[in-house]
């Protein structure tokens, strides 16, 4: 098969462009430039988009030998990635770019591009597993990726290639210095790779600028203190709320709720934030009637029991336990033990 | 594998590569005095001689350099700084909107470092600078100007301006004139003394020479700041230990190409123009860019636009198919941008992007251009499908 390789520039990319081609496809790797100016974001290499960045990558293409180009996605990703980010924040939503990314970027401009050009699949360095129509966790619970793979559709899935599913980070690491490839011993990246230093809430209020409003208490429609912007709080959070002082019987309080509209950021106990169902809209579910499955909302979360039912567009999910700190924006993914069963992106919650 | 991209580099010269091995293991400091330095002092001069007789210029103009981009910047920095020095008010410079980024960045440098007011010179739809343009912008306020510089021939779409007659203008009110001329050189009669140039930029591996090796061709009497400070090994601009095999090598490879220029340039219009007729035959919509053929353009480059497509789209498939060719400049992270050279000639963005240039050489034949001909209208059509997904710019 022709294949192209999306080389970020890091280890499992590298491994994943050079497993490609010892499995004897005709490899093509591409950088994906992502940022409209790379100086200015994450340096070094804990991001995904700097120069430095496709200077590995090139590197790395250089060792297997491939043909290797960078593809421009700035406008592409500022557009349905990064205003996205922010529009969700705006609204009260906590999203996830990974997901959207792959969703818009990784598995859409990019494949349509790849196919359009005479390309079979896209190969990414993605931990997962990946056969047939099947979507798998990686070996390496720590690292699995399977989350912000599961809201990709069937036609999307079908032009991927997972090759590091089977492999651990670590063994993926040791390949890398067996193989020769510099960027064995490059740290992993973290977080969102559009924000430099990684302070979210701040990144925002660089772009939404102030607007001040209420921290108001569930139980006593108090309010506890005055916040600069709605946006930079996400529900579940706990640190930095700059309530001044305890709450009354002394445990910590965790905000419960964002109203957009009203600038109001509501906190109370950690139970408050126990979620019982959600649903879930663009949802991928080709099932019908109720599955048992387990469900999971966090890149790095607990799945859940749960039972999950298609309902027109909607998908329905009912947990068997509380899952805390849910929110409307996130993915939610199911699981059939290892195995993705589908998913879709939360728009209400059940408490 | 087809190499269609000559002007990006030609492959050296055997008299180059002759000469190059033959000063390598001689060895020897130009700049000793005993009898190893005086053998290799004897190398560059002879070296020196030999590529003044084919610029036409004199042996003591000829600065060493390494390389066109050094060139370009000791020329634009070393007038400009020389001549503010001598005369403050003397701060604008301009430069054609179609220069390389050596010229275009160093003086980008200047107006942000150095207080230096930049003017781009317009140019007419090929390419080219109207001598009545640079007429025109000087004369706003002549004084003020501290130097001009036009390249002689485009490096993207192989235009060629008439430097004879901007230099011209550029005396006409007493102001230094640079000209580029890294793309003509070999490629096209250049004379340094009859094109009245005050400083000329050549670079040896365009020509089949080493790359790393060039020159500055200053005319006599004019005073250049040094980029370089240390031992003034070159008339006291250019610092250095000289690379003695680099300069033997250089002007090996320049005594040659001029020499064959007259025949080659003839062989290598017959091949563009053959080139061009069949690509245009074969892709319905392809426009050529630049001018005419003929004297006003470089025999060897061909520039075409593709309407519909990428340009790295095309260079991608082109590459899978053994053609190697270019778009137009890359940006530091790879990312290609659309030409400024086509958006200064006019041609809007989406066409400038979806462009490239196929750069023929000595050792170019009619087989490399059937094997473009052979898979360039599949590869637009492909391309074209996936210029026509929505969204996806650029890359």
């Amino acid at each position: 098969m022709r294949v192209l390789a999306a080389m970020s520039g890091g280890v499992d990319s590298a491994v994943a462009a050079a497993r490609a081609v010892d499995a004897g496809h005709d490899v093509t790797g591409v950088h994906l430039a992502l940022s409209k100016s790379p100086d200015s974001h994450r340096t070094g290499a804990r991001g995904c988009c700097t120069v430095e960045d496709a200077r590995d990558a090139r590197r790395a293409a250089d060792v297997l030998g491939i043909p290797f180009y960078v593809w421009d996605l700035a406008d592409r990703f500022e557009h349905d990635v990064i205003d996205e980010f922010v529009a969700a924040y705006e609204a009260g939503r906590t999203p996830n770019p990974c997901v959207r990314c792959n969703e818009r970027i990784k598995f859409a401009a990019v494949l349509e591009r790849a196919l359009a050009l005479g390309f079979d699949a896209v190969v990414t360095g993605h931990h997962a597993q990946l056969s047939g129509a099947v979507l798998r966790r990686s070996v390496d619970p720590g690292k699995d990726q399977s989350y912000v793979l599961g809201t990709l559709r069937p036609d999307q899935l079908a032009h991927a290639i997972f090759p590091l599913g089977d492999t651990t980070k670590t063994e993926v690491r040791a390949e890398a210095a067996r193989r020769g490839l510099a960027v064995a011993d490059k740290p992993d990246s973290h977080d969102i790779c559009f924000i430099a230093d990684g302070d979210t809430g701040r990144w925002l209020r660089d772009r939404l600028g102030t607007q001040p409003g209420p921290v108001v208490d569930a139980a006593t429609g108090e309010t506890l203190a005055e916040h600069d912007g709605a946006f930079a709080f996400t529900i579940g959070q706990r640190r930095g709320l700059r309530l001044g002082r305890p709450a009354p019987d002394g445990r910590p309080r965790y905000v419960l709720d964002i109203s957009p509209v009203t600038r109001t950021v509501t906190v109370g106990p950690a139970e408050a934030l126990d979620v019982s169902h959600l649903v879930a809209d663009r949802a991928v579910w080709p099932y019908e009637g109720p599955v048992v499955c387990a469900a999971q909302v966090r890149a790095h979360g607990r799945a859940v029991p749960a039972i999950a039912e298609g309902v027109g567009d909607e998908l329905r999910v009912t947990l068997d336990e509380p899952l805390r700190g849910t929110a409307p924006g996130q993915a939610v993914v199911l699981y059939d033990g290892d195995r993705v069963l589908g998913g879709g992106h939360v728009i209400r919650l059940g408490r | 594998m087809t190499y269609l991209d000559h002007a990006a580099t030609t492959p050296m010269r055997p008299e180059a590569v002759a000469a190059y091995n033959a000063a390598l293991a001689d060895g020897g400091n130009a700049s000793s005095l005993h009898a190893s330095g005086r053998r290799a002092r004897r190398v560059v001069e002879e070296s020196r001689e030999a590529l003044a007789a084919a610029l036409r210029a004199r042996p003591s103009e000829v600065v060493f350099t390494a390389g066109g981009t050094e060139s370009d910047n000791l020329a634009i920095k070393g007038l400009y700084w020389a001549r503010r020095a001598a005369e403050p008010r003397r701060h604008r410079v301009l430069v054609s909107a179609v220069e390389h980024r050596a010229i275009l960045d160093a003086v980008i440098w200047l107006a942000e470092a150095q207080d230096a007011q930049v003017e781009l010179l317009p140019v007419d739809a090929t390419g080219m600078v109207r001598p009545d343009a640079l007429a025109a912008a000087i004369a706003r306020d002549p004084d003020s100007v501290a130097l001009v510089s036009v390249m002689w021939a485009n490096n993207e779409v192989g235009t060629v301006s008439p430097i004879a007659e901007l230099a011209a203008v550029a005396h006409r009110y007493g102001i230094a004139f640079h000209t580029d001329a890294v793309q003509a050189v070999g490629s096209i009669p250049v004379s340094f003394e009859d094109s009245g140039a005050d400083a000329l930029t050549v670079s040896a591996h365009k020509l089949g020479g080493p790359i790393g090796m060039g020159a500055l061709l200053v005319r006599r009497g004019l005073t250049l700041a040094p980029l370089t400070h240390g031992g003034g090994q070159e008339r006291d601009v250019r610092s250095g230990t000289l690379d003695t095999p680099g300069v033997a090598a250089f002007a090996a490879a320049a005594s040659a190409a001029v020499a064959e220029q007259p025949v080659e340039s003839v062989r290598l219009a017959a091949l563009r123009d053959g080139l061009v007729a069949r690509v245009l035959a074969a892709v319905p919509g392809a426009v050529a860019n630049g001018a005419p053929a003929g004297p006003g353009s470089l025999p060897g480059i061909a520039h075409l636009t593709f309407p519909g497509c990428e340009g790295d789209s095309l260079l991608l498939l082109l590459d899978a198919h053994g053609i190697e060719c270019s778009t137009g400049s890359a940006c530091s992270a790879g990312v290609a941008q659309p030409s400024h050279v086509l958006l200064a000639m006019g041609v809007d963005e989406a066409r400038a992007r979806g462009s490239l240039r196929f750069s023929l050489g000595r050792t170019s034949t009619a087989s490399d251009v059937d094997a473009l001909i052979r898979v360039i209208a599949p590869v637009v059509d492909r391309a074209r499908r996936a210029g026509a997904l929505a969204g996806l710019s650029g890359g």
